[in-house]
């Protein structure tokens, strides 16, 4: 099994990539498994058809520690297992905590026993790592792939090179590697040369360039992936490609963060400056 | 040797504390909350908390103290506690019946964020709260200060809530006590009757950690200070704060809430902090000095002139807590000891001054320091590279006493091995001779026990 966990600045479109990626991959016949770690639990909506599942931690909060697999496991499109952490409302109690004791109730639960046959398990991260908790999927060998949903803005930027700078503190004393970036277009001028030279200096690569096309937002309304709600469009084929990618993929390194200068040299040396 | 893996060379420190000098933040809370009489403290957080911070209190005290506490589960400390307080609140209430609820948080609480001020007010506004009754709260998180901030910190939550100012002053003045024992709360309420002074004690221990064995047991005590007591400290003519670390911050909130003025002086331990405070309570209460008060005084000086050639030049080795160690390491200046090693878990840069302004000429070689780092390791670390004569603090300096073979004096919190704190009191001119009389009694016992034949005294 591969254990991949997507981190991104908040609202990049980690999600949606991440659904659609994961689409791509049940399309091609593989068991995939999607673990939520955002407190919103929106992370398996387009799988799902809709906000239909209901989290563990609002589980365990109604019913106890007792819980059954299937309370909380719900399968949707390709046969993907769709999991919802949840979390506490904003502004109180501890959403870091919500995943370290989501993730542990899984693992007791036997969420990842042999007979479920998992090919691939994907955990949808929110924006930054900002505590213990949020680095609860690349901890101890969980997640052992990162893929950083990344655009061509300054701030996506930022936060991608941040979250290198977790991954390089678990990578070194475990075995969590970096896969790639995956850059979701906005549109940003010469965005695709750019990212691919803010890969080359974290000493990655990457791994695909999604454009950007109204499809996504289209197939989002209608609750679905493009894969599902418009099979044969051009957007789709872009989402099997990045399946592909990460399926094939070879490439998994310790990052090696830039510091705050070269990150601002870099956008200068492509433009946006300009 | 229980200690045998104490090295003498003492190496600098960055994160480590080695059986640190201080304890937990509610522990405090807890104490100063069960000076109010009715009061029932509540601990916002795990259960392993309060039943921690509950024993604390009870060995040193050897009285049942009463706490409630949330219950946290991992569902709580996910979603927040609000849920769990609530229902604590009205469950408290219906059943346990106190006058006052006294909530404060602990670290998990803290951490997660709970808001203990709009908690409470959600119960008040949802009618949880009976009429008459009250919740107050104070914030204590163990990571920040110690036992003593969080003393401190519900006694200006105690303040904050009930203090009033209406236009008729009241001839009285506050006496915002720092942490002592119960013993002493009475010795406080005794000088006070001396000395004719009318004055609120806040919190008053006595009566409710001391109280008698009688056959009943009595959830809320006699004692304590009461509701109306409590109320009128805004109308008083002055604050008195004993020991600045405990009392400082209820003081200002009395004066910023109700404009009646204060002043801090040290917990009057010894001669010299004695003879402030009666100096400060004659200056406040506007009274002369009573003859009886006097006596005390002289016959406290008697005992330290008949005794003085077995005081001077004795090395002491003191820890605990600044409100309480501050006067006694300068009483045994006074006595001509040497107060050379010294250390204190609770942080506060004014320490550091004030043990400068003690010692700096009389015991120029001392070494002290205070906040994290200043463990019982450290201190036993120094003993070893020097010994002292006396060893002075709590219950767990007992380790120490025992393998390097040094006279130890108990004093402080907590006090889990011997009976006495609750009931004799260490303040005032009265409680000096008793630390004296302490203190000669160790010293001479191992005189008696160790000296050599043709040196053995009848006539001490």
């Amino acid at each position: 099994m591969r254990k991949i966990a997507i981190y991104g600045k908040g609202g990049i479109g980690k999600s949606t990539t991440t659904q659609n990626t994961v689409a791509g991959l049940a399309e091609a016949g593989f068991n995939v498994k999607v673990v939520g770690c955002d407190p919103k639990a929106d992370s398996t909506r387009l799988l799902l058809g809709g906000m239909a599942q209901k989290t563990v931690l609002d589980t365990l909060r109604e019913e106890g520690e007792d819980i059954d697999l299937d309370d909380i496991v719900k399968v949707g499109y390709g046969r993907v297992r769709c999991v919802e952490s949840g979390g506490p409302e904003p502004g109180v109690g501890c959403a870091g905590r919500g995943i370290i004791t989501s993730i542990n109730l899984l693992e007791q639960l036997g969420a990842w026993d042999e007979k479920y046959k998992i090919d691939y398990t994907f955990y949808d991260v929110l924006g930054d790592v900002v505590c213990g908790g949020f680095a609860m999927p690349i901890r101890e060998g969980k997640a052992e792939e990162i893929y950083i949903v990344v655009s061509g803005e300054m701030m996506a930027m930022y936060a991608a090179n941040n979250i290198c700078k977790g991954i390089k503190k678990y990578a070194q004393a475990g075995t969590v590697r970096l896969g790639g970036l995956i850059c979701n277009s906005r549109n940003v001028d010469n965005e695709r040369e750019m990212i691919e030279e803010l890969a080359r200096q974290l000493g990655t690569k990457m791994i695909h360039f999604v454009p950007r096309d109204n499809m996504v937002q289209r197939a989002e309304i209608n609750r679905k992936t493009v894969i599902e709600f418009n099979p044969e469009h051009n957007q789709a084929d872009e989402y099997r490609k990045l399946s592909r990618a990460i399926n094939e993929n070879t490439n998994f390194v310790i990052p090696n963060p830039l510091a705050m200068e070269d990150l601002e040299t870099l956008l200068i040396d492509f433009g946006i400056a300009n | 040797m229980l200690l045998k893996h104490t090295t003498k060379e003492v190496r600098e420190r960055t994160a480590l504390t080695v059986n640190p000098a201080k304890t937990c933040q509610p522990v405090g809370a807890m104490y100063a909350a069960l000076g109010v009489h009715g009061c029932l403290p509540h601990s916002h957080g795990s259960q392993g908390c309060c039943s921690y911070h509950r024993s604390a209190l009870t060995r040193h005290y050897k009285e049942p103290v009463m706490a409630a506490t949330s219950s946290f589960t991992e569902g709580s400390s996910v979603f927040g506690g609000q849920a769990n307080l609530l229902q604590a609140i009205e469950t408290i209430f219906a059943v346990y019946e106190p006058e006052i609820i006294a909530v404060h948080s602990t670290c998990l609480s803290e951490t997660i964020g709970d808001d203990l001020g709009q908690i409470v007010n959600k119960a008040r506004d949802e009618g949880k709260v009976p009429a008459g009754r009250h919740v107050i709260q104070a914030s204590t998180p163990s990571y920040v200060g110690s036992h003593v901030t969080g003393y401190a910190n519900m006694l200006e939550g105690i303040v904050k809530y009930f203090a009033e100012k209406t236009d008729e002053k009241i001839r009285q003045i506050n006496l915002l006590s720092g942490w002592v024992e119960p013993s002493d709360m009475r010795e406080l309420k005794r000088i006070l009757k001396i000395m004719k002074v009318k004055s609120v004690l806040l919190p008053d221990t006595s009566d409710v950690l001391d109280t008698p064995m009688t056959g009943k047991f009595e959830m809320y005590p006699k004692g304590g200070t009461t509701i109306p007591e409590m109320v009128s400290m805004g109308d008083s003519m002055q604050s008195l704060g004993l020991g600045e670390w405990a009392t400082q911050k209820a003081a200002i909130t009395l004066d910023n809430q109700c404009k009646v003025p204060f002043d801090i002086i040290d917990i009057p331990v010894g001669l010299k902090a004695t003879d402030r405070f009666i100096q400060a309570l004659a200056k406040a209460g506007r009274v002369s000095i009573p003859e009886k008060i006097t006596e005390e005084r002289g016959r406290l000086l008697d005992v330290i002139t008949d005794m003085h050639q077995y005081l001077y030049g004795k090395r002491v080795a003191i820890y605990g807590d600044p409100d309480n160690i501050i006067p006694m390491i300068e009483f045994l200046v006074d006595l001509d000891m040497k107060p050379v090693y010294i250390v204190s878990g609770t942080p506060g840069k004014k320490f550091e001054k004030r043990m400068e302004a003690i010692l700096s000429e009389r015991v120029p070689e001392a070494k002290y320091k205070n906040g994290p780092q200043a463990d019982m390791y450290l201190m036993h670390q120094w003993i070893k590279e020097n010994p002292v004569d006396l060893l002075i603090g709590n219950t767990y300096g007992k380790y120490i006493a025992r393998d390097e073979n040094i006279p130890f004096v108990r004093m402080g919190f907590p006090i889990v091995d011997r009976i006495g704190h609750s009931y004799f009191p260490t303040i005032g001119y009265m409680g000096a001779m008793r630390i004296l009389e302490k203190i000669l009694s160790a010293l001479m016992d191992k005189q008696d026990a160790a000296c050599l034949e043709e040196k053995f005294e009848l006539v001490m």
